[in-house]
C-alpha cells in the first residue's frame, strides 16, 4: 500500500467524523460514537476495498460488491461515506432525521435513498438479507462479495445465529461479516449487560473462518480486508472481529458508553470540531 | 341461481405446490425457501425440480424471511413456505422491516392458516394472521378458497411486484371454482347474485357460503354469494355495490373477527354506506384439538351458522 492512500483515507475520515458530529448536533438526536469507531472501517470499504459504483445506483447491483448495514443506528458514518463517495450531494446531509428527509433516522430503502438496499434498524436482521443477497450473486454467476457489518451488542439477537448457522452449513463463501467490537451497547458495558463470551471460538465453532483487526487502523483494516476477500471462495463463511473504540477520534467521547445515542451540545461540538481536521470541505 | 358442481376434493397447499411446480417451469426468477416443512407445503416438487433454485433453511424462520429479502436484491422471486403461525407472528418485525418497509418482492406463504389445521391445536392455529398482514404498509394479503383458486394465485402472484401474503390450509375441500377462472388480484368473484342479503367470504368459508345460499333459498331468502380472495387491497366496489341492493351483508373468514375481512368491511361500510353487518368467524379465542369439522361447528364456522347469521342481519335492516 502507498503510503500516500493512506494519507487520503485518514483525510477522508476526519471529514466523515466532522460530518458525524455536525449531523447528530444539528438534530441534536442520533449514534455518533459507533459512528466514530466505524469510520475506517466504511471509509476503507467504500474508497478503497468494494468494487461498487455510485453512478446511475442499481438496486440489484449486478457485478458489484455490496454493503449491508445490520446495525442501522450508525445511519451517520454510512450517509456520509456514501455521499463523499458519490451516491447523493454532499449538501443532503444537512437534512439527516428531519421532516421529509431521504436520511432517515435508520436507513431505509422507503425514501429511495441511492446506496441503500434495505431497512435496519431493528437489529440482528442484515446478516440474513446479506447471506440472501450472496445466495442471489450465486444464482446469477456474479463474483461480487457482500459485506454486511454488525454490532457486538447486536449478535444478542437470535436471529444471528441462526443465520451464522446457515451460512457455513451452506457453504455461503462469498460473504465478509464484520463486528463492530466495541465493547459497549446502549445500557453499558457488553459484560454488564449480557456478556458474549469468547466471540471468536463461537464464531469459529459455527463454522466461520475469523479474523481479528484493530478496527481503528486504516493500514490494518485494508490489510484485513485483503485477506478476507483472498479467502473468500473456498467454502467458508469469514467473520471479521473489529476491536474499536466507541467515538474514536473525539478525546471526550472515547472510553465510555455514553456517546452511543447522545449528541453533543454547541461547546462539545465546539470542542469536537477542533480536534478533526476539515479536509474536504464540510457540508 | 348457478350451480356449483363439486370437481373434485384436495387441500389447498396443494394447489400452492402445483402452482409451484409450474412456476418452477416458466419463471426461472423463482425461487422458494423452506422451514423443515417441505412435505407439509407440497413443496417437494420443486426441491426435485429445481434444486439450486431451493433453499432449506432449517427450523429458523426468522433467517428465512430475511434471506428471502435478500434474494430480492439480485432480481430472484422468493416463495417462503412455512406454517401460518410461524409465516407471521413468529417473524413479524422481520417482515415488518426486511420485507414491508423495504418493500421487497417476497412472497409469504402459509399453509395450515386457522382452525382447520385440526388436531395439533391452538398453538399452531393461528387465527391473527390476516390482521397481521393487512396492517402493514406494501403488503398485499390473499386467502383463496379451494385447490384451483389456490394454484392460480400461487401463479398470479409472481407477476405482481411487491409482498404478498399468501394464506391456504391443510384440510382436504370441495373443489369448485373452475380451472380456468382467471385469478385477478383485489377483484371480487361473484358467485351468486341475490337480492335480500350478501354473504362475502373468504378462503375455507367460501364453500359453507355456496351451501348457506342454497339453504336460504329454499327458505325464500335470496343471498349473494361473493368470494373475496384479496383482503388487501379490498374491492370496495364489489362490497358497496352489492349491499346497495341487498342492505345487509354477513362476512364470513377463519379468521378473529378483530383484524379480519369482517373489520376491513365494516370499514367500508362505515365510511360509504352503513348498514346492518354480521361476523362469522372466531370471537376473541384460541382454538383447540379436534378435527376440522367438529372445530368449525364448535366455533360457528359452518353452514348453519352462516344461514342463522344472514337471517339475523336481514332482520336488522
Amino acid at each position: 500500500m502507498h503510503d500516500t492512500n493512506l494519507i487520503e483515507l485518514s483525510d477522508f475520515c476526519s471529514q466523515v467524523r466532522r460530518d458525524i458530529v455536525r449531523m447528530v448536533h444539528a438534530v441534536a438526536s442520533g449514534h455518533p460514537g459507533g459512528s466514530l469507531g466505524c469510520t475506517e472501517y466504511i471509509t476503507a470499504l467504500y474508497q478503497s476495498e468494494m468494487n461498487h459504483s455510485a453512478d446511475n445506483f442499481d438496486m440489484d447491483g449486478k457485478g458489484e460488491d455490496l454493503f449491508f448495514l445490520s446495525n442501522g443506528h450508525i445511519s451517520p458514518v454510512f450517509y456520509s461515506v456514501l455521499a463523499r463517495s458519490g451516491y447523493f450531494e454532499v449538501a443532503e446531509l444537512s437534512t439527516f432525521r428531519k421532516l421529509n428527509t431521504r436520511l432517515q433516522g435508520h436507513p431505509t430503502t422507503h425514501e429511495g435513498l441511492p446506496g441503500v438496499r434495505i431497512a435496519s434498524g431493528s437489529l440482528g436482521q442484515g446478516l440474513s438479507a446479506g447471506i440472501g443477497a450472496a445466495l442471489a450473486k450465486k444464482l446469477n454467476n456474479d463474483s461480487g462479495i457482500i459485506y454486511t457489518l454488525h454490532g457486538d451488542g447486536e449478535i444478542q439477537e437470535g436471529q444471528i445465529w441462526e443465520a451464522a448457522l446457515y451460512a457455513a452449513g451452506n457453504k455461503v463463501d462469498n460473504i465478509i461479516s464484520c463486528i463492530d467490537y466495541n465493547h459497549k451497547q446502549i445500557d453499558g458495558d457488553i459484560d454488564d449487560v449480557l456478556p458474549l463470551g469468547d466471540i471468536k471460538a463461537k464464531w469459529e465453532s459455527f463454522g466461520w473462518q475469523v479474523m481479528e483487526m484493530d478496527g481503528n487502523n486504516m493500514e490494518q483494516v485494508i490489510t484485513t480486508l485483503r485477506q478476507a476477500k483472498a479467502a473468500t471462495g473456498k467454502g467458508v463463511p469469514i467473520m471479521l472481529i473489529m476491536k474499536t473504540e466507541m467515538g474514536n477520534g473525539v478525546d471526550f467521547m472515547m472510553g465510555t458508553h455514553k456517546w452511543h445515542g447522545s449528541p453533543p451540545n454547541d461547546d462539545q461540538l465546539k470542542s469536537a470540531l477542533s480536534q478533526l481536521e476539515e479536509t474536504l470541505g464540510d457540508y | 341461481m348457478k350451480e356449483y358442481p363439486v370437481l373434485g376434493n384436495k387441500d389447498t397447499r396443494s394447489g400452492f405446490g402445483d402452482g409451484l411446480t409450474e412456476l418452477g417451469k416458466s419463471n426461472p426468477k423463482v425461487v422458494a425457501l423452506c422451514a423443515d416443512l417441505t412435505g407439509s407445503l407440497k413443496m417437494n416438487q420443486f426441491e426435485n425440480d429445481n434444486p439450486e433454485r431451493f433453499f432449506q433453511v432449517g427450523i429458523a424462520e426468522a433467517n428465512m424471511i430475511g434471506i428471502a429479502a435478500g434474494l430480492t436484491i439480485g432480481g430472484k422471486i422468493p416463495y417462503t413456505g412455512t406454517f401460518a403461525n410461524f409465516s407471521t407472528s413468529r417473524v413479524y418485525d422481520q417482515i415488518r422491516q426486511s420485507i414491508a418497509y423495504s418493500n421487497k418482492n417476497v412472497k409469504i406463504c402459509a399453509s395450515h392458516a386457522g382452525l382447520t389445521l385440526g388436531e395439533d391445536g391452538a398453538t399452531h392455529q393461528v387465527l391473527e394472521d390476516i390482521g397481521m398482514m393487512k396492517m402493514l404498509p406494501h403488503m398485499t394479503v390473499i386467502n383463496p378458497c379451494d385447490y384451483n383458486q389456490t394454484k392460480a394465485a400461487t401463479i398470479a402472484i409472481a407477476d405482481h411486484v411487491g409482498p404478498v401474503y399468501l394464506r391456504f390450509g391443510r384440510p382436504k375441500m370441495p373443489i369448485f371454482i373452475s380451472e380456468d377462472t382467471p385469478f385477478v388480484i383485489g377483484k371480487a368473484l361473484l358467485l351468486n347474485e341475490g337480492t335480500d342479503v350478501t354473504i362475502v367470504a373468504t378462503g375455507h368459508l367460501v364453500w359453507p357460503a355456496i351451501e348457506a345460499g342454497k339453504a336460504l333459498a329454499e327458505k325464500g331468502i335470496s343471498a349473494e354469494v361473493i368470494n373475496i380472495h384479496t383482503i388487501k387491497p379490498l374491492d370496495e366496489e364489489a362490497i358497496l355495490k352489492s349491499v346497495a341492493k341487498t342492505g345487509c351483508i354477513v362476512s364470513a373468514e377463519e379468521h378473529q373477527i378483530a383484524g379480519g375481512l369482517g373489520e376491513s368491511i365494516a370499514q367500508v361500510l362505515s365510511r360509504n354506506n352503513p348498514l346492518p353487518q354480521e361476523f362469522v368467524a372466531v370471537n376473541d379465542s384460541f382454538g383447540e384439538s379436534g378435527s376440522p369439522a367438529e372445530l368449525m361447528e364448535k366455533y360457528g364456522l359452518d353452514t348453519p351458522n352462516l344461514i342463522a347469521a344472514a337471517e339475523k342481519v336481514i332482520a336488522r335492516k
